[in-house]
């Protein structure tokens, strides 16, 4: 276990971009988001959560795949370089984590998606246990532990210090890499103690204790049938935020962007929510806001845990809690059903 | 199989060969730029076919896959990417991923079985591949019956090969149909599932049906009524797909990607998903 | 509360109405949902405070096209957004019973929180203009008027312009001038303003919330939804396309946004978007002479309307 004093960040940041890109939460505008780190970047490691998650640094927004162009009749298909530079992103929470292990889940099966693969082998994690969870986090319900994030390297933020540990051969390296600027400390004490902190404060949390049962693969068509959902999505305006906020939403489009060099084919963020995303020329299989919204909550708590071994596609990160323009959200679908449930006892 | 090395990247493919099958349908033969196939495919299997600012969208792989010169896609003209490929003349270069999705299972279920096609218009297409195959294979497989209709006979698909091969194949029997009666017609006239009930086949065929929705819901209706179970009966769907490998989300039907699970299921697969395929 | 509770449940029991659209009680006290209440026993949820800041007006396109009557409660503010569908013919006005729900302003939980008042678990609105605060670290208080929304500081005023019956006392939040926030922008040098811009709209994640939430924002398909346009409605695929959503959509509505300030407080990213709308009114304004969209029902508006003698802007 190593030590570095808060006021050493600054000479930290610089020192891994010697050698590596790095990501980490800056303030723009007001709003904090995963962003490069440069020199007169406004960092803000305190903030809890950031709007976007960070699975932007993984899975963009939006990314170039190809580019074709046709000269006298010809095509020629050039595919876009995949991430080939190391890169570190620091500061990342042990639910946002857990969404990019949900991402490894579908982009890393096969046949694995190149893009998310290079960027996952390229990218080192250094993750930082939440020093004040808030009302809106709920990632006790699905096993994740806030106190102790599982990435390459964990800090914690314990008084003036980061304490740092690292955990896996990407950690090793990342942490031999700025040695020179860290202090060797033993004291494991220090840093139980404010994990026993966190457990303590997590517990008091008024969405911690969700229960998902009956969230699973064999309630599915139970589930998917209910009326309830006909009531659920009435307030819903359709809008995307919830989708791309999430750490765990990882639907995309593919579109053509036209150049003057051609005809660039990207990916970009979807929604489930949006009217367009099954419609094709003959025919759409979902036509109604609540067929999508269905399609949003059955996907994260029964469809995905069906098919990954229980794991939800949500890590209660809570950004939906406290984004949604009308206030409706994973949770409150949760609680819908359990009350239903247990009125219908 | 020999996939298009990157997932999601196409590789060039040329069109070779355009046919005019009916007024709004043709087929389009494409081979690899350096010549011969795009890639070794099974019966059922897409491919992603991609005009550059224009679209991509999926499409059945029509021949079999034991023709080793080329590879065809029969596409009804009814969107703005299908519209452009219908304007494009033999010698267009197209981008093409795949193949993509599961097949109709002619090496295991299938085998040793008596077949009945239903197909419905354009739903021959994916069917087609399978008949070949079949007929390529001819000792592994029992009697073949294929009953296939469509709103008139200019939008019977593949009629040359229907009439030349099909028909004149051993052990096959084409039972062909129209909506409507039309001059010059001599042939059956009615619609798919009721000819279906009238030719009143034995119910120890395995079934494989391809058509429109309201077509194939009712021939799933007239199959059971004439003794048919649902693990007998086989569809290939079609959705809204964008990766072609499970991963994008929007075939996602319950714990399925069509593109990737499917497209082909039998109808007691289909059962057990949430009702929001059609 | 208690007075209007009492009144949607009795219209609702007379058969006055078919449905309630109002709000519904939420997991915290700070997260009221917009709902539909369709029997006695739901209306138990139904709660009207300083966190329902929702305009319900644009839900009532679809909602005045089911059997029976809706009951809506409209804010002042709200009001005006219905009077200017109405205007536009997207609602119907006969299917409709409104309660002109009073209005003292509404909150801004991420004020609160900005306030460095963390781990919220309820929130008491007070007699004497504060808020008690449950957090996780004990109780805290803080003033009404710090912590209101932002268009609440430059309230149109506490009249509605248009309902069936009102209830409930509304008490004056203005403090601030409407149009001083586009005059400080104004009079930025161009290149500040731009940097100004970017920096704003740079934030933009294409969640397409402003537009969703906006009452007036209601053609059946928008152009941005169109698989026929170039520019896609889910990402930015540059700068230029950050800015020209923002810039089409403030231009579509000009003449027609009523200033709700729906818009800036669904914002995941804080984008204060009703400037370019302040800015297009207040143009508006000194072009044509000042106009509110959504204050009545008659006559033509400053867009629609031609004179020889206009201004060329």
């Amino acid at each position: 276990m190593y030590r570095i004093n808060s006021r050493q960040m600054e000479m930290l940041f610089r020192k891994i971009t010697e050698e590596r890109e790095l990501y980490l939460p800056v303030k723009a505008g007001g709003q904090v988001n995963f962003a490069a780190w440069t020199a007169d970047a406004e960092v803000s490691l305190d903030t809890l959560k950031t709007v976007k998650s960070p699975k932007d640094a993984f899975f963009p927004q939006f990314e170039s795949l190809y580019t074709c162009r046709t000269q006298e009749g010809k095509l020629t298909i050039e595919a876009e370089k995949r991430k080939d530079r190391p890169f570190v992103v620091f500061g990342m929470k042990a639910c946002d984590l857990k969404g990019i292990q949900v991402l490894d889940q579908v982009f890393l099966k096969e046949p694995a998606d190149s893009c998310y693969a290079a960027r996952r082998e390229k990218g080192t994690i250094v993750a930082l246990a939440c020093a004040a969870p808030e009302t809106s986090c709920f990632c006790p319900v699905f096993g994740i532990d806030p106190a102790a994030p599982e990435a390459d390297v964990c800090l914690w933020k314990i008084g003036e210090a980061y304490y740092w540990k690292s955990y896996t051969e990407k950690g090793a390296a990342l942490t031999k890499s700025v040695e020179p600027l860290l202090e060797a400390a033993e004291d494991d004490a220090v840093v139980e103690k404010e994990q026993a902190r966190i457990r303590t404060m997590v517990k008091k949390l008024p969405l911690s204790s969700l229960s998902l049962e009956g969230w699973d693969g064999a309630h599915m068509n139970e589930k998917f049938e209910s009326p309830l959902w006909e009531q659920l999505h009435r307030p819903c305006l359709a809008c995307g935020t919830c989708t791309f906020v999430c750490p765990a939403c990882q639907c995309y489009d593919i579109r053509d962007y036209k150049t003057a060099a051609g005809v660039q084919r990207y990916r970009c963020w979807d929604s489930c929510m949006y009217s367009d995303f099954t419609l094709m020329a003959a025919g759409n299989n979902r036509t109604t806001q609540m067929q999508r919204f269905r399609q949003r909550f059955m996907h994260k708590l029964v469809y995905f845990p069906a098919n990954n071994d229980g794991m939800y596609s949500c890590t209660g990160c809570g950004r939906c809690v406290e984004k949604c323009p009308v206030s409706l959200n994973i949770v409150k679908v949760i609680k819908a059903f359990a009350k239903e449930g247990a009125a219908n006892e | 199989m020999n996939r298009t090395t990157d997932a999601l990247i196409p590789q060039v493919g040329v069109i070779t060969d355009i046919r005019q099958e009916t007024p709004d349908v043709k087929t389009f033969r494409v081979n690899a730029s350096e010549g011969g196939k795009l890639f070794e495919h099974m019966p059922g299997q897409c491919a992603m076919l991609c005009a550059p600012g224009v679209g991509e969208a999926m499409f059945s792989i029509t021949s079999s896959p034991t023709n080793q010169a080329y590879q065809e896609f029969s596409i009804k003209c009814c969107g703005e990417l299908t519209e452009y490929l219908h304007s494009l003349e033999p010698g267009s270069q197209i981008a093409v991923r795949g193949p993509y999705g599961n097949y109709f299972p002619v090496d295991k279920e299938l085998k040793g079985k008596d077949l009945l096609f239903i197909a419905g218009g354009i739903g021959l297409a994916p069917l087609r591949s399978v008949i070949n195959y079949v007929l390529d294979h001819r000792a592994d497989y029992g009697r073949v019956d294929i009953l296939y209709g469509a709103r008139s006979a200019d939008d019977l698909v593949q009629m040359k090969e229907i009439r030349e091969v099909w028909m004149q194949a051993p052990g096959v029997h084409v039972h062909l149909t129209i909506d409507r009666p039309q001059d010059g017609w001599e042939g059956h006239v009615g619609f798919v599932p009721a000819y279906l009930k009238e030719l009143d086949f034995a119910s120890d065929k395995t079934a494989l049906v391809c058509g429109p929705p309201v077509m194939i819901k009712f021939v799933l209706a007239a199959l059971e009524e004439m003794g048919y179970t649902k693990d007998q009966v086989y569809t290939t769907l079609e959705l809204r797909m964008k990766c072609g490998i499970g991963k994008c989300g929007r075939c996602n039907i319950g714990t399925k990607y069509v593109c990737k699970d499917g497209p082909v299921f039998r109808f007691d697969e289909i059962d057990e998903l949430p009702d929001e395929i059609w | 509360m208690q007075e209007l509770k009492n009144r949607i449940a009795q219209l609702l029991a007379d058969g006055s109405v078919q449905r309630i659209l109002g709000w519904k009680k939420g997991e915290m006290d700070y997260d009221a949902e917009p709902a539909f209440f369709e029997t006695q026993a739901s209306l138990d949820d139904f709660v009207y405070h300083g966190f329902c800041a929702a305009n319900l007006s644009k839900y009532m396109i679809e909602a005045a096209k089911l059997p029976g009557k809706t009951l809506v409660c409209l804010k002042p503010c709200d009001s005006y957004s219905f009077n200017q569908l109405l205007k536009e013919h997207r609602v119907d006005r006969e299917k409709t019973y409104i309660i002109g729900v009073g209005c003292s302003g509404k909150l801004d939980i991420d004020k609160i929180r900005a306030a460095g008042i963390k781990g919220i678990s309820g929130i008491s609105e007070m007699e004497n203009d504060t808020l008690r605060i449950e957090t996780l670290e004990g109780e805290k208080s803080c003033r009404r008027k710090d912590v209101l929304l932002e268009r609440c500081h430059v309230c149109k005023g506490k009249d509605h312009v248009i309902f069936d019956e009102q209830i409930g006392s509304s008490q004056d939040t203005t403090d601030g001038d409407r149009f001083a926030a586009v005059r400080e922008i104004e009079a930025m040098a161009p290149e500040a303003r731009f940097a100004y811009f970017q920096e704003e709209l740079g934030k933009c994640i294409r969640c397409n919330a402003c537009r969703n939430v906006c009452p007036v924002c209601n053609c059946r398909k928008c152009v941005f939804d169109s698989t026929k346009f170039d520019s896609v409605q889910k990402v930015n695929a540059d700068s230029f396309e950050e800015r020209m959503f923002h810039i089409i959509r403030a231009f579509h509505v000009a003449g027609r946004c009523t200033d709700c300030g729906e818009c800036s407080r669904v914002c995941p990213q804080k984008i204060p978007l009703h400037l370019f709308n302040r800015k297009l009114i207040q143009d508006i304004n000194t072009l044509y002479g000042t106009y509110q969209a959504g204050s009545g029902l008659e006559g033509k508006t400053p867009l629609t309307e031609y004179h020889p003698e206009d201004a060329e802007p």
